[in-house]
């Protein structure tokens, strides 16, 4: 099990009380700079490890990054304290860039990162809960982080307790049926307290969502299952931490956040390829060169 | 009888996709189905020559074994492909109930199985994968160890007209498998003689099994090597004759031991002739982070980890 880096944990607990008084500039300015160092340290990640699926890591970045230093109550010191808020990350191929989110948000050592999928580390090419702090449940097989994240918001409202469960899917991953059930469960229940982030990249492994299994209209669909839906660009951080605020209507909020999949580097942009190519080195020093 | 492997290591996925489009040449009733996997189903070819045959459900694995029995109520002959972990674990109820139960001629393709997906960790490992489709009824259980033994199976499932789950290689492996050797339910290949001990392998452990038989024979201990391609049913002759003629039974999977190869070799000669055995396999543990070459090594599945089973076998047998 990694532990907290105690310097970064403190820097992520300042930033967060400095973010709390902030105007929204100053903290969209501060969210872009974390994702900007989120996405170079994917690229070495997977670079090192010559594995890995950059395109939807890309994609998600500044969703990851917007939940965690912008709106989660976490503590990476103490990363299971019983009254966090619980984030679940679906579309857990994503995994290098939620472990550099939890790195620089101080929940282990950036220096970790480094490991990934390495020999015995703990950075495992999908989330396991047993040794990294800040994740909640293992995923990696599609179709598994929304039931448990619907059951997690269950639990908060039999304790009437206030911590909120937020659970990012990917729009492939929207053609698993468990994830239709969980969240027909989740409006039966009125989980205002539990928000389903997809991250709408248009993009899946093998094609185009619409061109393998069509999801639209998306929308539509969500709001026919209960939901109250928000639809935003997800990659802008301000839209992001508006479309995060509570439920306010009483009905758990789905949002569909319209992305890039490769967001960040010009040749990897909406290109299929790159759901999980390995960067040439020529290639990481491009890459590198636009993330400055 | 000689040792067939050689250095040279062949694509058993190439196999699967160049048998799998050379059948449906002749036979317009073999359809594929994928789940968002036609890259890692090695189903590109296929989908060139014959687009409309291809259907893709999307990542919805349940789906895709549902939508697979129907097509062969429908009379077609569905070729399931998907990664093994998700396509054996996700779609279990499906297999049991509409595949198996059902009796329908649906091809299940468990592709990348093992710990072929490494780095990609135990929810991407197909070690569950042997003691679950063996535990189905009327379900054959089929393991290729070479690109000859995984185009027979493409092409006796094509043929045989109930389920059958077919766990194909990922990985580049030499030949073991003699010419004209037969193959069917029930049906082993005998690849050594040895009236010392015996090692049954399956898959990815067939050439080391053989090589660990070379440096055994150097010492002077004869090794009976079994390639096992039909987990279920398996050759009870074979097993059995091996019980009674030499002093032990080594098997060898990339699978866990609860439940495959090692558990349907032990529970057949307890009940008929017991004898002295040593499963090898992944013991009852999610495996760590690395490649599936570090994990093989991990596990001690390879030619050194079969060596030191059986001579532990042997030595264990003199003193007894
Ligand atoms: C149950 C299951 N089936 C198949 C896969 C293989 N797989 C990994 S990622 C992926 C595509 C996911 O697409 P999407 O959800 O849109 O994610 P993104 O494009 O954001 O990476 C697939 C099919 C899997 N991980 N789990």
């Amino acid at each position: 099990m990694l532990v907290a880096d105690p310097p970064l944990a403190a820097e992520y607990r300042d930033l967060r009380v400095r973010l709390a008084d902030a105007t929204v500039q100053e903290k969209v300015a501060e969210l872009q700079k974390i994702s900007l160092a989120v996405r170079r340290s994917v690229v070495e990640m997977i670079a090192t490890a010559k594995l890995g699926h950059i395109g939807g890591d890309f994609s998600v970045t500044d969703i990851l990054v917007t939940c965690f230093a912008g709106v989660l109550n976490l503590d990476p010191t103490r990363p299971l304290r019983e009254d966090r808020d619980r984030f679940v990350l679906s579309k857990g191929h994503c995994a290098a860039s939620l472990y550099s989110t939890l790195a620089y948000c101080g929940f282990f050592p950036r220096s970790e990162l480094a490991t990934f999928m390495a020999p015995l580390s703990a950075l495992n090419g999908h989330p396991n809960r047993v040794k990294v702090p800040g994740v909640e449940t293992n995923s990696g097989p599609l179709g598994h982080g929304f039931p448990v994240a619907t059951g997690a918001a269950l639990a908060a409202k039999l304790d009437g307790a206030s911590w909120r469960t937020v659970v990012v899917l990917g729009d492939g991953e929207m053609q698993e049926g468990s994830n239709w059930e969980a969240a027909m469960t989740a409006s039966h229940y009125e989980l205002a307290n539990l928000t389903a982030i997809v991250d709408r990249n248009r993009l899946q492994q093998g094609a185009r969502t619409e061109d393998t299994k069509s999801l639209e209209p998306f929308g539509d669909k969500w709001r026919s299952f209960g939901w109250e839906l928000r639809e935003v660009d997800g990659h802008d951080h301000a839209a992001l931490l508006q479309a995060l605020e509570p439920s306010t209507t009483g009905k758990p909020v789905a949002i569909v956040a319209h992305t890039i999949k490769g967001k960040g580097v010009s040749f990897m942009e909406d290109r299929v390829e790159w759901h999980h190519k390995v960067p040439s080195p020529e290639q990481v020093r491009a890459a590198l060169e636009e993330l400055r | 009888m000689s040792i067939v492997t050689d250095a040279t290591t062949y694509d058993c996925r190439q196999a699967f996709a160049d048998e799998l489009i050379r059948l449906a040449e002749a036979d317009e009733r073999i359809v594929a189905v994928c789940n968002d996997s036609v890259g890692s189903s090695n189903l590109v070819g296929f989908r060139e020559r014959f687009p409309h045959r291809l259907i893709n459900v999307g990542i919805a694995e349940q789906d895709l074994v549902g939508v697979g029995a129907g097509l062969a109520n429908g009379g077609k002959i569905p070729f399931v492909s998907a990664a093994a972990p998700f396509l054996t674990g996700r779609a279990l109820e499906q297999i049991k109930a509409d595949a198996a139960y059902s009796n329908t001629h649906v091809v299940l393709c468990g592709q990348s199985p093992g710990m072929a997906y490494g780095e990609l960790g135990p929810t991407h490992h197909s070690i569950e994968d042997l003691s679950w489709m063996r535990a189905v009824a009327d379900l054959p259980v089929v393991v290729p160890a070479d690109p000859e033994q995984t185009r027979a199976a493409v092409r006796w499932a094509a043929a045989n007209p109930g389920p059958s789950y077919l766990r194909i290689p990922r990985f580049k492996v030499p030949a073991v498998t003699p010419p004209d050797a037969p193959f069917g339910p029930g049906i082993a290949n005998t690849l050594t003689d040895g009236d010392d001990v015996t090692v049954i392998a399956v898959g990815t452990l067939v050439s080391r099994a053989l090589a660990a038989a070379e440096r055994l024979r150097a010492e002077g201990i004869g090794v009976r090597v079994i390639n096992m391609p039909f987990v279920d049913p398996l050759d009870v002759d074979v097993v059995l004759a091996a019980a009674r003629e030499t002093r032990g039974i080594v098997t060898a999977e990339e699978a866990t031991v609860s439940g495959g190869l090692g558990a349907a070799v032990a529970s057949l000669v307890v009940a008929e002739s017991p004898v002295r055995m040593r499963i090898l396999g992944v013991p009852g543990v999610f495996a760590p982070t690395g490649s599936a070459e570090f994990l093989l090594e991990h596990f001690g599945l390879t030619t050194d980890g079969i060596v030191a089973a059986a001579r532990e076998l042997l030595g264990h047998g003199l003193h007894s």
